[in-house]
This record gives C-alpha cells, sequence and structure tokens, in this order.
C-alpha cells in the first residue's frame, strides 16, 4: 500500500506517507486556510467582546427590561451546540426568510455567516466573563466616585472598568485561543476553506487520511502556540502592577502545602 | 450659631423587613463639628450614607445647603427620587471620607485628587494638578504625588482620601470611622488633619468613637442607639455627666 516503506511495528505494520506530509505541510493549500482561520479567530472573538460588555450591564442591570432579554439570549447560546447556531444562521435563516436579496451577505457567504455565528456564542460567553470582571471590583470604590459627584456612567467609565479590565484580559485571550480551534466547526456548512475542510479536500482524493488531519493540527498547534506567546507578553505586562505592594514570590506548593507544615 | 447647613427631619430606612433609621432629627449649623458615636448596628454608618444619598431613605426629609438632598417634593409633599445626575451635582458639593479609605487603586495618589475636579467640575488639568499639590502639601504629603495607593499607610492614605475630598472644595465634609481601620500608631495623624480641617470652618458630621478628638474638637456630641438619637449636647458635659442611661452604659465601654 503507498509508497512509503512498510515498517513492523509490534506486530502493526506503520504506514505513513512522510513524502506527502512533507510536500502539503507548508504549502499554500494549507498556509491560505491557516491564514483565514487567524482572521476569522480575530474579527470573531473581538466583536464578541464589544458585543459582550452591553450584555454584561443588562444582565447587572436591576431593570427587568434589560436584565430579562440578556439572560434569554446567554440561555439560548450557552445551551445549544455551536455547530446548531452555525447551521441555523447560514441556512436556517435563509429558509425561513425565504432567502430576501437583503440576507444575501450572510445566507449566501458562509464565512461572513460562520464569523457572525461564532461572534454571536462568543457574546454569551463574554457576559459571563465582563460581568465577573466588573462584579470583582469592591463596591467601596463606586461609592468613592459617587461621593465625589461623578454619575453612575463616569464611575463605571472611570473607576470600575479600568479595574476590572485587569481581571477581564486573561480569561479573554484563552478565548482566542479556543476560538481559533472553534473556527473548524465551520467545516459544515462547506463552503469555508478552512484547515479541516482543507484536510478533508485532501484525503478525499487520496486517503491519506492521518497525513492530511496530522498536517492541520500542526497549523493548529502553529496558531495556539503564536497566541499563548501573545497572552503571556501582555500577562508579563499587566503583571508589573502599580496597584499592589509587591510580594515575595514562592511556588504555590511551598506556600499552600509546605507553608503549613512548616508551621506546626 | 450661624445659619444650619444640614437639617434632618424624621429621616426612617429599612433594609427589608430590619427598620435600621427610625425617625432622626438632626441640626447642623455652618462651621459646627458634631461628632456621632453609638454602639455597632445603631444605623450611623446608614444615616451618614443617606446625608449623600448613597442609601435611599423611605421617608423623612434631609436639606443641606438649602437642597432637598437625592428627593424632590412631588404632589401631596411625596417625594420623588432625582436623576443620577441631579443627584450627582447635589454629592459633589458633600465630601466624604470612608473607612476603608477606597482609593482608585489604578491611579497615583496626585490622580486620586485631581480626578473628580476635572471630570466632574470641568476644571482644566494644570488648574486642577496645582489645587492637587496644594492639598497634598496641607495634609503633609507633598512627596508622595506621584506614587500608587498602595504603596502608602494607612495612616497616609486616609490623608491623601481627605485631601482627594477636598478638593472637589465641599460645603460639609462626612466622616465615616476614618480611624477604625488604621493601625493605633498611625491614628494620631490622621485626626490631626481633621483637627485643622475643623478649626478652619469647615462643617463636619464624623462619625468616629475617637474620645479625645470629639473632647478637643467637636462643637456637639451624638449617641445614636437603635436608630434613633439617644442623647445630644457639649461633648464635655455629653461624657462627664450623660443623662441617658444607655448614653452612661456605651460610655462606660469605651472610656
Amino acid at each position: 500500500m503507498g509508497t512509503a516503506a512498510m515498517t513492523p511495528l509490534l506486530g502493526v505494520y506503520l504506514d505513513f506517507d512522510s513524502q506527502f506530509f512533507f510536500k502539503i505541510l507548508f504549502s499554500t493549500s494549507y498556509i491560505w486556510p491557516a491564514i483565514l482561520v487567524v482572521e476569522i479567530t480575530l474579527v470573531a472573538q473581538t466583536a464578541g467582546i464589544i458585543l459582550g460588555f452591553p450584555l454584561a450591564l443588562g444582565r447587572m442591570s436591576r431593570n427587568p427590561l434589560f436584565k430579562l432579554p440578556v439572560d434569554f439570549y446567554l440561555w439560548i447560546f450557552r445551551g445549544t451546540p455551536l455547530i446548531l447556531q452555525i447551521l441555523f444562521i447560514y441556512d436556517g435563516t435563509a429558509e425561513i426568510f425565504n432567502n430576501p436579496v437583503i440576507l444575501y451577505p450572510i445566507t449566501r457567504n458562509a464565512v461572513v455567516a460562520g464569523t457572525l455565528a461564532l461572534a454571536l456564542n462568543e457574546a454569551a460567553y463574554m457576559t459571563e466573563i465582563i460581568r465577573a470582571g466588573l462584579q470583582a471590583v469592591d463596591p467601596g470604590q463606586v461609592d468613592a466616585a459617587k461621593a465625589l459627584g461623578m454619575t453612575r456612567w463616569q464611575a463605571l467609565r472611570r473607576v470600575v472598568i479600568p479595574q476590572a479590565l485587569r481581571i477581564i484580559v486573561p480569561p479573554t485571550f484563552n478565548e482566542y485561543i479556543n476560538m481559533s480551534k472553534n473556527t473548524s466547526l465551520l467545516v459544515v456548512m462547506g463552503g469555508v476553506v478552512e484547515l479541516v475542510a482543507t484536510a478533508q479536500a485532501f484525503y478525499s482524493a487520496n486517503f491519506r487520511v492521518f497525513e492530511a488531519l496530522g498536517v492541520a493540527a500542526i497549523w493548529y498547534l502553529i496558531i495556539t502556540t503564536g497566541l499563548g506567546q501573545v497572552q503571556s507578553m501582555i500577562e508579563k505586562r499587566f503583571g508589573e502592577r502599580q496597584d499592589v505592594v509587591p510580594v515575595e514570590r514562592s511556588s504555590f506548593v511551598r506556600r499552600v502545602i509546605l507553608g503549613g507544615l512548616g508551621r506546626r | 450659631m450661624n445659619a444650619p447647613v444640614i437639617k434632618v427631619e424624621d429621616v426612617h430606612k429599612r433594609f427589608h423587613s430590619l427598620e435600621v433609621l427610625k425617625g432622626i432629627n438632626l441640626t447642623v449649623a455652618g462651621g459646627e463639628v458634631v461628632v456621632i458615636m453609638g454602639p455597632s448596628g445603631s444605623g450611623k454608618s446608614t444615616f451618614l450614607r443617606c446625608l449623600n444619598h448613597l442609601e435611599k431613605i423611605d421617608g423623612g426629609r434631609i436639606e443641606i445647603n438649602g437642597h432637598f438632598i437625592g428627593y424632590r417634593q412631588g404632589a401631596g409633599g411625596k417625594l420623588i427620587e432625582e436623576s443620577d445626575r441631579k443627584v450627582a451635582r447635589q454629592r459633589a458639593e458633600i465630601g466624604m471620607v470612608f473607612q476603608r479609605f477606597n482609593l482608585f487603586p489604578h491611579m497615583t495618589v496626585i490622580e486620586n485628587v485631581m480626578e473628580a475636579p476635572v471630570l466632574v467640575k470641568g476644571i482644566p488639568r494644570d488648574v486642577a494638578r496645582q489645587r492637587a499639590k496644594d492639598l497634598l502639601e496641607q495634609v503633609g504629603l507633598p512627596e508622595k504625588a506621584g506614587v500608587y495607593p498602595a504603596r502608602l499607610s494607612g495612616g497616609q492614605q486616609q490623608r491623601v482620601a481627605i485631601a482627594r475630598a477636598l478638593a472637589m472644595d465641599p460645603k460639609v465634609m462626612l466622616f465615616d470611622e476614618p480611624t477604625s481601620a488604621l493601625d493605633p500608631e498611625l491614628v494620631g495623624e490622621v485626626l490631626d488633619t481633621m483637627k485643622i480641617l475643623a478649626t478652619s470652618g469647615m462643617t463636619m458630621v464624623c462619625v468616629t468613637h475617637e474620645v479625645g478628638f470629639a473632647r478637643e474638637v467637636a462643637d456637639r456630641a451624638v449617641l445614636m442607639d437603635g436608630g434613633v438619637v439617644v442623647e445630644e449636647g457639649e461633648p464635655e458635659a455629653f461624657f462627664t455627666a450623660p443623662q441617658h442611661s444607655r448614653t452612661k452604659q456605651f460610655l462606660s465601654k469605651i472610656l
């Protein structure tokens, strides 16, 4: 089978076409889809963050007129599979509205529809991250801001949000990494040439499934590792905090486990 | 005696079914320093927070500088809550200092002091900066302008908090247990700052248990217990010859 040498391994024959693997690894067939994955990730995640802010404020509102629609939105988008949401937005809207021209940018463009679905889904998760960040700020900060004559909005903008960002940024970067992997679900629409679709196109032609998927996996690792590097850079910068007194760093094990033993 | 700056009439406040203020009456004249004491849970901090509408009230009225605080009177004397913007404007004339300082940790000391004058009053940055420097000089911390609050001791933080409140040129200052969160050796510096402020003619309402401060600086001492004012009077008489048994009981515990 194939051109590669058959190597016996524990009584099983390993049939890996390394020639094919290395030929496609850094080919434009994968580079362009990888770039598309990065683009969709950046756009969808950033849109999700932007949408998350007003949604978080709505969720924290005591006015049911704001709170209930947001609760409903979160219930739907967190309670159903992302893959279903993608199909709903791409194929579902086309069918239910009889696909009018005005919806063509979504219903006839799988990249736009997919990015929209990812953004709307992510907005629901960002809402909870942002809400947790805003609620972690000491209520005394709002008291102080109000006592100085700030309106609720001024207190939010100048006092609460800057402090909440420190809490929001690290988990948000994890969301960028998750998003880059979730773009693979866009394969269900059949119109987005991302990494999984590219791999499928290769192996449906020559049945080299492991090799084609392996290259896709490597590209995902390149993307997630790159995003992880950006994350640790940003966290390092955020780590140089002025607003807390630096404490001597020791390992978690030393502090919590050995420290506890030492005190006996 | 000067004209009253604060007029409080029959103020009621409840948290759900618990009534914490059961009809408070208090008048404070311009330039007067009033100290409020009382056991924990007596409603004194809540009362102070009602004075600048950080807490809503359920009955009665509060008037500061001739304005109703937080409410206006509708038809038939019904109280209607004012808009956020209107309340904010009223609060801008009432300074408040908190037990836990509540400095903004993401801003330097001078930015803390400049923030509200620039944002709320629209004062130009350079003017606000100069005023902030003067105020930091006044509270004895001119060299800390560029430092973040976390690098300061509790006493220093509280003095910055006082400077921050004064930067708005308030007509009244409220102090909510300003020394309760401080190490004992840091209490003095904050009380000294408050004394200077009192002698400069500021109208002050202080919730505190600092008897020395009350005797030396206050014009009047008030004992609150169970949501009502139990006794009020000149500090000397209040501390040496209290009339009410609950005052005697309370003082016997703190003196």
